[in-house]
């Protein structure tokens, strides 16, 4: 045989390898998510087949509150806690995100940019305990309680919420960037030839040119901020259960802050406890909104990418 | 006066045609929309400055006091006097080495897959949407992942709520991050490089590995350092798994004990010390936070420097 | 200001009537005298642009006249698309870029120190080399300009605008149906003719033209041509064109501008070579290397 054919199979040996080596990382992404998936279903669907055998049945899903250790889920107490927290978290991220995106896009020079981009980083790079610390120490002293007599003094949903919209100003402050500077610059150029002022480009072609792309960063935002755990299991309080309430000046429950209370080192609750399951159940259900936020945002910047 | 005026030389100047074109008037408003989508990134500037500001202050008694004494000492939810985060920083330390191990080899081999053996194939995109909805599940829900899978599931292999376990829960977490950043790197290296190894009649494996992949190391690197950091300040996965928030007597192990017993790590102690209500754990909090946020800068600096260092313009 | 007006006036009608109307400054009667019709929409006065340090044009003197269609040609890299974005201001959207020496504009130095570049543009309008609608309906496209300008406020009134504007650029018949739909639906063609009503919607004083056919197929050529023939009633234009035939068949005024390439730096500088009326440039054109160019022989 021809040495040349020799070596020229092991090659392709070895090419065909690599390959099948590759490929299977690439499957195994889709192994982690049919077992996120998988586990949460199973361990859900057991929760509320067990829920279902007990005294109340379906019924503990609406209750006075959330009291997982007294049999009482009611998952609204939970929900709505959630939507309060993101709430104040957006009407913090979203003015603070995109005025500081629509500024470095269009107004501020190249050198101001260069220094500025990295401080978003290292805001962006804050681990959330770190934030949820700050929200204990200084948000709700300093800044609840004095803005509002009537605030818990130590723990509020407002105080969270404030610590999640501060993680949540680099994201949409990124993606909303990103977006208005995709905003082809010709036209820039055709609003400025046509005698607009700086702020009339910005407002009446940039920002709707980026239209698609600024609100898929407020819905990831706002997934981000449903999703973040350690600022409020920190500073939201109601460690054991909580009442169905609605003042974000009163500790709360969320979905989240739930699961930390549930699941975390040596508070968890033992391993066959029904409580303990419904923790599968929040995620589930946690899991389901991320998604549905997460499919819509990413949605939007295709739709948008096709535009230019 | 036509003369007097610096800007009529020529033919003169004709007041019909040019009347208006000079003069500003102080545009009130558009001052204002520049003034407060100022204000607006300076807002967050200051909330961070705070934030820095804040935690030094507060841990500035105990930095003067215990330095030492606070970074080798023990995990102490219950005494804030000899609280300290000698366990948190191996902790860490340890859980990124198994997230390096496990994610990068992964994340970069599925990345090659994508962009160099099926980047056009339907294949391809269900695998990209799939890691971008990987990319957007929160952190809390690996930790479900992680206490299910690595901890009950395969706990025998694992040795159950242990770095082991921890890691591989943070690896699956910034997986699709290295994936993402590497998928970028490798879009970045142009198509002649490829062409001309392929043309001197390289296999797809020959190119990958002589071309391709040194083309975009920088890249690469930076993207899994910023992963490193991601996992570093992560809490909630790894207290699903089981980190230990009370008291941890460890210390004296060989390196596979370390691997496949109790752990702690710096988000989790921050965890416990924020949690304490005594006045005395406020120092330890914040001088804990010091700790973890030097560490996470630090690999973000590295990242960035290695971005500015390597960066290639093709 | 105008004590001397009436006499002037006949000087100045003798300039723009005569042949040298477009020409380097060097060669023209300069009056030093005020009046209320100068003869130049524009006169640049040594002008200089440069990008950072690097000079991109040097020394330019050109002139152009009311009413005329001037062509600006060159081979690539001679600055010609850089001196027409002087006439609209248009560099100062680029953070590095200089200007230096005058840009007259009916007698008034556009990069004086009180001079309003916004105003400068509603005056001066632009039209791009790729055709560049907003992302919006064919009506709001053209309306946006009357608009931002507080030109007309009512749709009524933005509707006769819209309506003139579309007519005078030979659109009206085509997209009167259709006017809310969105204009990156148009063909490249119908857009460049949307971009040009966008433009004269403000009613400008001149219309710049930056190779604004060089996207669009021959048969859509044609039809910006003949418009541009059209409008110049109304309207002076300045087109920049890399299309040597297209400057010969549209325009009144022919600008030539070179490349000078530094032998030690290779630093390539963009210079005017001569301009003069287009029929002269394409047939005894004064220099050699105009000559060249034209006929086909340079570069």
């Amino acid at each position: 045989m021809h040495p040349m054919i020799r070596t020229s199979r092991r090659r392709r040996r070895s090419d065909g390898a690599a390959r099948r080596v590759f490929q299977l990382a690439a499957l195994f992404t889709f192994v982690i998510t049919v077992l996120i998936i998988g586990t949460l279903a199973v361990d859900a669907w057991g929760f509320l087949s067990k829920l279902a055998d007990t005294p109340d049945g379906l019924g503990s899903l609406t209750a006075i509150g959330w009291f997982p250790r007294r049999g009482l889920y009611d998952i609204g107490t939970l929900v709505v806690g959630t939507l309060i927290v993101t709430g104040i978290a957006m009407l913090v991220a979203v003015p603070l995100g995109l005025g500081a995106a629509i500024f470095l896009s269009e107004y501020a020079r190249p050198r101001l940019r260069r220094y500025v981009k990295p401080l978003l980083e290292i805001l962006a790079g804050i681990p959330s305990v770190v934030l949820g610390y700050f929200a204990i120490a200084v948000i709700n002293p300093d800044i609840v309680v004095n803005l509002f007599s009537n605030a818990s003094k130590a723990f509020t949903l407002m105080a969270a919420g404030i610590g999640v919209g501060i993680l949540t100003i680099p994201i949409i402050a990124s993606v909303a960037e990103d977006a208005l500077r995709a905003v082809p610059h010709a036209l820039r150029e055709a609003s400025s030839g046509l005698g607009a002022k700086r702020s009339q480009t910005t407002f009446r072609v940039i920002i709707p040119g980026a239209i698609s792309g600024i609100v898929a960063a407020l819905i990831l935002g706002m997934s981000r901020a449903i999703g973040e755990t350690m600022v409020v299991a920190i500073a939201a309080g109601a460690v054991g259960g909580g009442l169905f309430q609605l003042t974000p000046l009163q500790p709360g429950q969320t979905m989240t802050g739930a699961m930390a209370a549930l699941g975390f080192g040596s508070d968890q609750v033992a391993g066959d406890n029904l409580a303990f399951e419904s923790l599968y159940f929040v995620g589930l259900l946690l899991f389901v909104m991320t998604f549905l936020l997460n499919y819509l945002s990413d949605r939007l910047v295709t739709r948008f990418r096709e535009v230019y | 006066m036509a003369l007097s005026s610096p800007a009529s030389i020529g033919g003169g100047t004709s007041r019909a045609m040019t009347a208006g074109l000079t003069g500003k008037s102080f545009d009130v408003k558009s001052k204002m929309v520049e003034a407060a989508l100022v204000l607006t990134l300076a807002a967050s500037m200051l909330i961070l400055l705070v934030l820095i500001v804040d935690l030094l202050a507060t841990s500035w008694p105990l930095w003067t006091d215990r330095p030492g004494d606070f970074l080798t000492g023990s995990l102490n939810s219950a005494n804030a006097q000899s609280a300290g985060v000698w366990q948190g920083i191996k902790g860490t330390l340890m859980l990124c080495l198994v997230v390096m191990v496990v994610a990068f080899p992964l994340g970069v081999a599925c990345a090659v897959y994508l962009e160099e053996y099926s980047s056009g194939s339907r294949f391809a995109k269900w695998t990209r949407i799939n890691v971008r909805n990987l990319a957007g599940v929160p952190s809390i829900v690996y930790g479900l992942l992680g206490l299910a899978i690595f901890v009950n599931a395969i706990g025998g292999f694992t040795g159950g709520r242990t770095v082991f376990a921890g890691g591989l829960t943070l690896a699956a977490l910034v997986l699709p991050i290295v994936v993402i950043t590497t998928s970028e790197a490798l879009r970045a290296v142009p198509r002649p490089i490829r062409e001309g190894a392929f043309g001197v009649g390289a296999t797809q494996w020959e190119v990958v590995k002589d071309h391709v992949l040194p083309a975009a190391a920088p890249g690469i690197l930076t993207g899994t350092v910023l992963s490193l950091a991601r996992a570093a300040g992560e809490a909630a996965p790894i207290l699903l798994v089981g980190a230990a928030t009370g008291l941890l007597r460890t210390g004296n192990q060989s390196f596979v004990e370390q691997l496949t017993g109790p752990f702690t790590a710096m988000p989790v102690v921050i965890f416990s010390y924020a949690r304490q209500p005594d006045d005395a754990f406020r120092e330890a909090t914040a001088a804990a936070s010091v700790v973890l946020l030097a560490l996470v800068l630090l690999m973000n600096a590295l990242a960035i420097w290695l971005r500015n260092r390597y960066d290639r313009k093709w | 200001m105008t004590e001397s007006g009436k006499p002037m006036n006949i000087v100045n009608e003798n300039v723009v009537g005569s042949d040298s109307g477009l020409q380097t400054i060097a060669s023209s009667e300069r009056t030093e005298v005020d009046t209320d019709t100068p003869p130049f929409v524009f006169e640049t006065i040594d002008l200089n642009v440069y990008y950072g340090d690097f000079r991109a044009v040097r020394d330019v003197n050109l002139t152009v006249a009311k009413n005329e269609i001037t062509a600006l040609i060159g081979p690539s890299g001679c600055g010609k698309s850089t001196v027409l974005r002087c006439f609209d201001r248009m560099n100062d959207l680029i953070e590095t870029a200089r200007v230096d020496g005058r840009v007259l504009y009916h007698g008034l130095d556009l990069y004086g120190p009180d001079v309003d570049a916004v105003e400068v543009r509603r005056r001066v309008g632009m039209v791009f080399q790729k055709p560049n609608p907003f992302p919006k309906s064919i009506f709001d496209n053209i309306a946006y300009g009357p608009r931002i300008s507080g030109m007309a406020k009512k749709k009524a009134d933005l509707a006769v605008i819209v309506e003139r504007s579309l007519r005078k650029a030979a659109l009206w018949d085509e997209v009167k149906d259709r006017l809310s739909s969105s204009a990156l639906g148009m063909s490249g063609g119908q857009q460049q003719r949307l971009c040009i009503a966008r433009a004269i919607a403000v009613d400008p004083d001149v219309l710049l033209m930056d190779e604004p056919c060089s996207s669009l197929d021959p048969i859509a050529t044609t039809r910006i041509e003949e418009l541009m023939k059209e409008i110049k009633d109304e309207y002076t234009i300045v087109i920049v064109t890399h299309n040597m035939q297209q400057a010969a068949r549209v325009s009144d005024r022919t600008a030539f501008f070179s490349v000078e390439v530094n032998e030690q730096s290779d630093a390539r500088t963009g210079i005017l070579v001569e301009a003069d009326a287009t029929e002269k440039i394409f047939s005894t054109p004064a220099d050699d290397r105009t000559e060249r160019y034209v006929t086909g022989r340079f570069g």
